[in-house]
């Protein structure tokens, strides 16, 4: 067939893109609006759609990625401080105890490779549990770790309750996405693979799934450390973006509110949680912001305008989503450029006879 | 003397109280078409699952190809509760996941149709090659290992060729009609490569018509992948048609095994079916 | 001889024993004192819990936000009402709150997968919480003054509030009334059938609508109650504060078996107890995680908790 066609289609716009968020950044200035929400949004985009490996493509429902987060963006903080700050940083900790300073790549990788750790310690207790058991333990598991990371006795390590700071971020807007471009890439392979079958056969039906010789555990418990590498790396640019890090911030709250992204853009869609993590960030950062201020026309105040009201609004809309929309923004549709393309083609051909090309690879 | 392709020895299930399975030994013969029958809640898919992996048997052993798979023997309170007639206890404790019986050849169906109803029916064979697959997530992800993903593809294709489903290949699995949904789901255990083949009630709401062409299949299937079939089944017509031997159950306990002709003119077989006349 | 010294020293031993843990208990007793309170509290949200999951496999996770805002409910309505008429018109609406979250939320998804639910209730506890900082304005709010209840009371040279005191009493009449309604009237009956087969007590013509919103009603009344002990321990609402003892009360659902009704009461002691010991052994960071570790081994080792029914699932 054509995939060759395609990859190179993908390739100039993959090309394009960068030149144009490139462009984009030297026109309206690294610290507008609009980039910022930018890199915000691709890291969401990331931790969205690790969720979604989980939840939408192998049927496991958890609830604990915010502490797969919070290890891989205390593991890049406390691998790339400098040695020069740290004195500052761990003050209540005499410098703190590790002295290793690692490339910013190195540590973003090994952020992710420490949350995979945890995951597959994790999950080995509880990948046993059924759907809601397994929500909760999961849950448990990201408080106790967010517990022990906020325990004095690791003070050296963690600073404690403290924050830490000090570590390099970055710049432009391309680094995120370069990062997340590629995490999204290897997910998206991961899926359409011959593993991504066996994870939605688990999905669809455990039992006939183990009929046809997939191992359950070691399958699942393989989704959920490769979901929680993808979501400690994204825990590490978060890091980079926020530029502080703090345990305390890694609730279940955070947790539940990038599902509800998963579940706006689609449960079982990756470009779903690609848009609606762009969108829920521009509206909550952005275009909705206005919601939270007074507003009046003359002397007229518009009722209900002031602090939280956007919140609310989000939650009504999330509300409406999960009611009456439940395949949200796409479903387990992907939107792909080949798709676009087919459609366009087909609705050409679509005079001449049924041709037999409706193979829709995805 | 034929050789044995599935054995079990003296199985028992039991469920808190209730033997569901009571001391039950069996054979298949290689090339053979088994039936299992029996009332309603006789213990036939409590045997299968036993077989499968799915429950852990209570006591007695699966033996594939004359090798064990499966054995077990009541301990501590499963012994004091022991219900089975059968005393006599297996030595050993082999306990298997039903994927790793998958994996050793035993494929199965299911009584109500498990297919993977969102996917196409490429797909839902395709995952059946996973299992056998050499490739690890690393050289999944990076596309290395393109070769047998193809090889995978190629091997699908063909066996929906041979079962002739291979035109409805881009159709969701639930959209296909009743009977189809039945073939396709013993396609996709063929793919697992089996050597013994279980049916739980393949013939289940199908006419006469469908039931012979049925029969028809399954004896292709049969020759053309050297397997040895066992299948549960209420329709004695079909029974008649297919199978070689007959073994039949009652309340978990064998009461009968020969040829169909012997086991139609069984009386024990005709008083358990009395009144539980599942043909009607 | 023998026999005296034996006695003489199993003496000895227990009575050290006996002596250090009374000097455990004393030092400890503030911490053991409000554990028991609070874990009375958290039986009143855990039986909201394990009812609903009894009935419908549904976590309902916005049921710790229905407790805070009746916190709320309680605070608004005490500053333009006197108190006797604010709490229990606070109950009144609770149950308004948790009998309407029902209807919008849940009656919806009925027959969709278990997870569509789940979310659902996420999404519920996400919109209560928001709301709740909207009309709060992210202010603190300060939980009224029962009188009676919040007077400081001494127990044997611990200082605590009548509340700590009159908690037990109140959980275990409640639980009490509870199981005689369950036990004795049709509806109890009802929800009894329900709570064994969701569909066969369909099909026998139980009024299965009516049902479910009785389990919420009982369940959020509890949980309104609940909070004007909680509320009065703990007087800054803000509008998280319905997150942490939701969680742990159905941890203590979990713990005590859930769809059991004892159980959940004394899971939920047991939790309060021990996390307010863990604070007391200088272990506070950890007395949230302890509860979550407690829920793990749980649902390793026993996964149908103290009093909870085994399931196994049909192939």
């Amino acid at each position: 067939m054509d995939k060759k066609k395609q990859i190179i289609i993908s390739l100039v716009l993959i090309i394009a893109l960068f030149a144009g968020l490139w462009i984009l950044e030297r026109m309206v200035g690294t610290n507008s609006m609009l980039i910022v929400v930018l890199k915000k949004a691709v890291i969401y985009a990331l931790l969205v759609a690790s969720i979604n490996l989980l939840q939408g493509f192998s049927g496991l429902f958890s609830l604990g990625e915010a502490g797969f987060m919070l290890l891989g963006a205390y593991t890049y903080a406390i691998f790339t401080i400098p040695e020069a700050v740290k004195g500052n940083v761990y003050q209540y900790y005499n410098g703190g105890i590790i002295h290793v300073n690692l490339p910013v790549w190195m540590a973003l990788i090994l952020g992710g490779l420490v949350a995979a750790f945890f995951a597959f310690l994790i999950g080995f207790v509880v990948l046993k549990l059924k759907s809601d058991y397994l929500a909760i333990a999961t849950l448990g598991f990201a408080e106790i770790i967010r517990a022990v990371f906020q325990w004095d006795a690791l003070g050296g390590i963690t600073n404690g309750s403290n924050i830490l700071r000090s570590f390099p971020g970055f710049k432009s807007v391309l680094y995120p996405f370069a990062v997340v471009g590629l995490c999204m890439t290897a997910m998206m392979l991961l899926i359409n693979s011959s593993y991504g079958r066996a994870y939605k056969a688990i999905r669809d039906d455990e039992i006939a799934a183990e009929a046809m010789g997939i191992n359950l555990f070691k399958t699942k418990l393989q989704a959920f450390v490769i979901s929680s590498f993808f979501a400690g790396i994204g825990g590490g640019l978060l890091a980079m973006y926020q530029l502080t890090v703090k345990a305390s911030t890694f609730t279940s709250g955070l947790s539940d509110e990038l599902l509800l992204i998963a579940v706006i853009g689609g449960i079982g869609s990756m470009t779903g949680s690609v848009i609606a993590s762009f969108l829920y960030v521009a509206a909550n950062e952005w275009w909705l912001r206005f919601l939270d201020q007074p507003a009046f026309i003359g002397t007229f105040q518009v009722p209900l305008l002031r602090s939280g009201f956007r919140k609310v609004v989000f939650s009504v809309i999330i509300m409406l989503i999960v009611l009456f929309y439940h395949q949200g923004l796409m479903g387990t549709r992907e939107f792909s450029i080949a798709g676009i393309f087919e459609k366009l083609m087909g609705l050409r051909k679509k005079k001449k006879a049924k041709v037999s090309g409706g193979g829709t690879e995805k | 003397m034929s050789e044995s392709a599935l054995r079990l020895d003296n199985i028992t299930m039991q469920f808190g109280g209730v033997t569901a399975v009571d001391s039950f030994s069996m054979n298949v013969d290689k090339g053979e078409i088994v039936a299992l029958i029996g009332p309603n809640g006789a213990g036939k898919t409590t045997a299968f699952n036993c077989i499968t992996g799915v429950y852990i048997p209570t006591n007695g052993a699966v033996y594939l190809f004359d090798k064990k798979i499966i054995a077990n023997h009541p301990k501590g309170k499963a012994l004091k509760t022991y219900g089975g007639t059968s005393r006599d206890f297996e030595k050993d404790i082999i306990v298997r996941s039903p994927d790793s019986i998958t994996k050793l050849g035993i494929a199965r169906t299911f009584q109500n149709i498990r297919l993977f109803k969102k996917a196409t029916v490429f797909d839902n064979v395709l995952v059946a090659k996973h299992m056998r697959a050499r490739q690890n997530v690393l050289t999944a992800m990076l596309r290395l290992n393109f070769r047998e993903e193809e090889r995978m593809r190629s091997e699908t294709a063909e066996l929906l060729h041979m079962q002739d489903l291979y035109r409805y290949k881009d159709e969701i699995a639930d959209s296909l009609p009743y009977g189809l949904q039945r073939r396709l789901e013993i396609a996709r255990a063929l793919a697992t490569d089996p050597k013994v083949l279980l049916l739980d009630e393949p013939a289940a709401g199908m006419n006469p018509n469908e039931t012979a062409e049925l029969s028809e299949f399954i004896r292709k299937i049969k020759d053309e992948y050297d397997l040895s079939i066992l299948l549960i089944e209420h329709h004695m017509d079909f029974v008649n048609q297919i199978a070689d031997r007959v073994y039949v159950l009652d309340f978990g306990r064998k009461i009968a095994e020969g040829t169909p002709d012997e086991i139609n003119e069984n009386p024990a077989v005709i008083e358990a079916y009395l009144g539980v006349d599942d043909n009607a | 001889m023998k026999t005296v010294l034996t006695a003489f020293i199993g003496n000895a031993c227990f009575c050290s024993i006996f002596q250090s843990l009374a000097a455990f208990f004393r030092a400890n007793l503030p911490y053991i004192l409000a554990g028991i309170s609070v874990g009375g509290q958290y039986a009143l949200i855990a039986i909201g819990y394990t009812m609903v999951y009894g009935i419908l496999r549904l976590v309902n996770f916005a049921h710790g936000d229905v407790f805070m805002t009746a916190g709320l409910i309680c605070f608004y309505l005490s500053l333009v009402m006197p108190l006797y008429i604010s709490l229990p018109l606070t109950a009144a609406f609770t149950v308004l709150l948790g009998f309407t979250i029902e209807k919008v939320a849940y009656k919806p998804l009925r027959d969709a997968p278990r997870t569509s639910a789940m979310i659902s209730a996420l999404g519920m506890s996400y919109l209560i919480q928001n709301l709740a900082l909207y009309v709060t304005g992210g202010l603190s709010k300060q939980y009224p003054q029962i009188p009676f209840i919040s007077r400081s009371v001494t127990i044997a040279g611990a200082t605590t509030k009548m509340v700590t005191i009159i908690t037990p009493p109140l959980v275990i009449a409640l639980v009490a009334a509870l199981v005689v309604l369950i036990k004795y009237t049709k509806i109890g009956m009802a929800m009894r059938s329900v709570a064994d087969d969701f569909d066969t007590s369909r099909l026998m013509g139980i009024k299965i609508d009516q049902v479910i919103s009785m389990t919420f009603i009982i369940g959020t009344f509890l949980a309104s109650i609940g909070s004007m002990l909680y509320f009065t321990n703990y007087t800054a609402i803000v509008p998280t504060s319905g997150a942490m003892p939701g969680l742990k009360a159905f941890v203590a659902a979990v713990f005590g078996g859930i769809g059991s009704i004892p159980g959940a009461v004394i899971g939920a002691f047991i939790i309060g107890i021990s996390e307010n010991i863990i604070k007391g052994l200088g272990w506070t960071t950890f007395s949230d995680a302890f509860t979550f570790a407690l829920l793990i081994m749980v649902l390793i080792f026993m996964p149908s908790g103290l009093f909870g029914e085994k399931k196994t699932d049909k192939v």
